[in-house]
This record gives structure tokens, sequence and C-alpha cells, in this order.
């Protein structure tokens, strides 16, 4: 543990830190565009060059809001509410393999800020963690339709959570380790998990959109029947914290998706362009390419949200045990059979 | 029962075949339609840069008269505000003195003339009272602004520039 190596490794944190929560940031700005270009509107364009300053007009706001804690609410669960979301939301990247190994001199620099081997578990303890804030907020806040929504992402988060890991044990057949490092190599020329598990993939992809809390599954936030949900009590920077730890939740699932199914950062012709640009540039290629897919994953949820309208709780219900449940279980079953003969030709 | 305008229609509800269970059919065709309009032309109209063309009998801002020679029109008879259903108007008369011939047409005028922009309603009743012809709703939309009193609109607002040379 010399210094050089927890140098490198701070910088690292505060590069993925900074970029992620300008990611979040930026991902409001691009949702409203989005939403407006598809109802054949502009969005936001007044503040800076085609709108590009509006984040930080909306943090500026949020910061001068009036600080309002409601006279029955709990006051510390009411703000370690907020505070519990937005952290969870943050240390979700940490396993996340951003690129190849850097090699400066002699130095091997992973784009990775630990890879521990149960990887995909930690993301599920830090996403099923996540959950807390929302319940913690929604109770404290003493009010009927804060408690309905928290009510709701718990029992939201906890059927979805199971065909989730379900799909992921089908994953982990085929890959054979938890760690996301081995999974990104393993995904090495072409060779993405997507070809071998597309059913898994889906139904990953459904309990992202569930986990996140995304249109067509926001129901604990859902307007038209809670006010605002659990955050209807909360104002100002405290209800920018649950906005922002929801996109910063959108960003990591993104991150996640393109990790475990979609390469990684991994694009045809890799080595190719690694021998052309040396060791240094190529990995921070990788990261671009793999940034490229998560901002098409981070596109996707914007687009699903401003196209399909919100599930019926019972519905939600229905899909989440009658139908993703069964089908990940299939998943495995027929995973595990093609692997079974897979090694026995 | 027979229906006597031969309009009924019955609907038949099929339970939804296999396809439209998965849902995931339908769902990708509203992706495409929703993906089509990012392309198609925008309806925005850029406010306060451009306007959207009014209609003819378009009634927005009012503004007091001139006649042909410069002079203002109105004469203080108080028929607008008296006609003005959201007594938005009021005025104060004076008497033209001599030498004020080139400004006020009528033997009197309003000194004082205030339309409050909040209680208008813009119905136009001012300008049908008027027998002097001059208040018309022909001008703009009315600004926002961020006090009420600013809203009081007197008659350095309302007047019409007064002619060239």
């Amino acid at each position: 543990m010399e210094l050089s190596f927890i140098i490198e490794k701070f910088i690292l944190i505060t590069v993925i830190f900074l970029v992620s929560l300008g990611i979040a940031a930026y991902s409001t700005l691009a949702e409203r565009k989005i939403a407006g270009y598809l109802q054949d509107r502009v969005g936001p364009n007044r503040a800076g060059p085609g709108g590009m300053f509006q984040p930080l007009a909306d943090g500026l706001k949020m910061f001068m809001k009036e600080e309002i804690i409601p006279a029955d609410a709990n006051r510390f669960l009411f703000i370690a509410g907020p505070s519990l979301a937005l952290l969870t939301a943050c240390i979700g990247s940490a396993v996340i393999p951003w690129g190849q190994d850097m090699v400066i001199g002699d130095r091997i620099i992973p784009l990775q800020v630990t890879d521990i081997n149960v990887g995909i578990l930690y993301i599920f303890g830090v996403v099923s963690l996540g959950v807390y804030g929302l319940m913690i907020g929604g109770w404290a806040s003493n009010n009927k339709f804060s408690l309905m929504g928290a009510i709701r992402a718990a029992s939201q988060n906890i059927s979805y959570e199971i065909p989730m890991g379900l799909s992921i044990i089908a994953l982990l057949l085929v890959t054979n380790t938890l760690s996301l490092k081995e999974i990104s190599e393993m995904q090495h020329g072409g060779n993405w998990n997507i070809l071998y598990q597309p059913l898994g993939f889906l139904i990953f992809m459904v309990c992202s959109f569930a986990e996140t809390n995304r249109t067509p599954f926001d129901l604990p936030e859902c307007e038209t029947e809670l006010v605002g949900g659990y955050h209807t009590e909360y104002s100002g920077f405290k209800m920018g914290a649950f906005m922002f730890a929801e996109y910063l939740n959108m960003f990591v699932a993104s991150a996640v998706m393109s990790t475990l199914y979609f390469g990684g950062y991994n694009y045809p012709g890799m080595d190719y362009v690694n021998g052309l640009v040396g060791p240094i540039i190529g990995p921070l290629i990788g990261m671009a390419v793999l940034f490229a897919k998560v901002f098409a994953f981070i596109f996707f949820f914007m687009w699903v949200r401003w196209t399909v309208p919100r599930f019926r709780y019972d519905q939600l219900m229905n899909l989440g045990w009658k139908v993703l449940i069964p089908l990940a279980i299939a998943n495995i079953v027929i995973t595990g059979i093609w692997i079974t003969i897979y090694d026995k030709l | 029962m027979e229906s006597l305008s031969n309009r009924k229609k019955v609907l038949d509800q099929k339970p939804m075949n296999f396809w439209e269970r998965l849902y995931l059919p339908a769902i990708f065709q509203g992706m495409a339609i929703t993906f089509k309009h990012m392309f198609k032309k925008k309806e925005t109209i850029f406010y306060p840069e451009v306007e959207r063309e009014f209609s003819e009998n378009w009634r927005g801002l009012h503004s007091l008269k001139r006649d042909e020679q410069g002079r203002e029109r109105c004469t203080a008879c108080g028929l607008c505000a008296l006609s003005c259903p959201a007594e938005a108007i009021t005025m104060i008369a004076a008497e033209r003195q001599k030498g004020e011939e080139n400004l006020y047409r009528e033997e009197k005028y309003a000194a004082v003339y205030e339309i409050n922009m909040l209680r208008c309603i813009f119905c136009g009743l001012c300008e049908e009272a008027c027998p002097k012809e001059a208040i018309y709703l022909d001008g703009p939309i009315v600004k926002s602004d961020y006090l009420r009193k600013d809203f009081i609109y007197g008659k350095d607002k309302l007047v019409e520039e007064p002619l060239k040379s």
C-alpha cells in the first residue's frame, strides 16, 4: 500500500465521482430536452446556449428554496432519508470497470476503483440499500401519501429484486464469475453476453426500470394517485437530493447493464486500435465507448418514460411475480441444460 | 332493445392473444412512433423573439387615439369607465385652457386616465361605448411585471405617439 497507489485511487475516485455527478445533473436537462423533442417541443433553451446551464440554474433554485420540515415529522429521519438515498446512489459505481488497465511506464493502473470478487452482489446490496432512503423519507414525513409511496417503493423493490437476481444467476452460469472485471474481459472480441442471454437481459432491464423507480414503474412517486409519493413533504435541497439520487441510480443501472450484457468497454476492432494508439490512449477510448453505451441506455430510459404509461399497481405485481419470476427460472433451467449439452459435445 | 337511431354499435372485447399479452410488440410500436416525432418540425414559437400572428379582431392593450392633427380625442365623458364590467378604468377630467387647442380636440379632456390591467378582462366594451372613437384595444399582449402597482397603466403608456412633424 504505497503512496502512489493511494494517489492513483484518489484521483480515479474523484474523477468518477465528479463525472457521475455531472452526468446525473445533465441527465435532468437531457430528460427535459428529450421529453420536448418526443412531444414536438424544444425543451428548455434559455439558460446559456441551447439551455446548457439549465442544470446549474435548477441546482441554484433548489439551494435557494426555503427548508421546510413538517411539524410532526421525525426531524432526524426526515433528513436521513434523502441523505441515504444520495449516498447509496453514489457508491454504486465503485466496482464498475471503466476501461482496460492503463500502462504508464512500468506501472499498471486499473481503471476500476476496486475489483472485489463479489462485484455483482455488491451492486445488488447497494441498490437494495437505496430503497431505505425512500422508505425512511416517506415514513418520517408523517403523511399518508408519503407513507403509501414508501410502502410501494419497498414492495416494488422486493418484488423486482427476485427476478433480477434470478436473471443474474443465469448470467453467472455462463460467465462463472461474480467479478465485473472478469466479466468485462470475457466479452472481449464481440463475445457479448447479450448473445447468450437475450431473455436474461430483457428481465434484467425490466427489473432495473423498476429498481430505479422509472416510468412505467414509477408508482412510488405517482403524481396522479399520491400527490408526490414519498417526496410529497420534501422541498428545496432535500427534494433535489431525491431527484439526484434517481438520476444517479439510472446512470449506475445503465453502466451495470452495459458491463454485464453489452461488452462493457469492449468494442469491435479493439485490439487493432489499441496497437495503433498505445496503452495510455487505448483504455481511454474503451472508456469513451463504455460511456457511449451508458448514454444510449440513459436515452433508452428516457425514451421509454415519455412513451409508455404507468402500470397499475396490481399489474405491476402481476408482472413481477407471475411473469418475470417464472420466466427468470425458466431462463436458468434452459441456460443450465444448454451449458450441460454444450460441455458434453 | 331495438336501436331507433341505427347508430348503436356493439363493441366486442376479445380476450388478448399471446402477442398482445406480451405487451412488448405494442410497446415497441409506441416507441417507434415517439422516435419519429423527434425529427418532426417543432411547434414551439419562441415568444419574445417571435410573435404569433393575431387575428383581425384580437383585443390587446388599449391605446388612446389622436385625431388627424395629433390632438387627443378623449373628452373624459366617462362612458368607458361606466361600461367597464370589471371597473378597471378611472379618470379625472380637466377643462381645456386657452392655447391648448393643439393638444386636445374637445373642450374637456382627461388629465389622468388609468386602466388597471389586472382588472381588465379585455372585453372591448369601452371601445364600443366611446362616442369619440378615442379608445381601441389594438395593442400587443400586456407585459408581465412584478408589482401590482405597475399594472395600473396611465396616460404615459396608453396615449398614442404624437404625429411626426
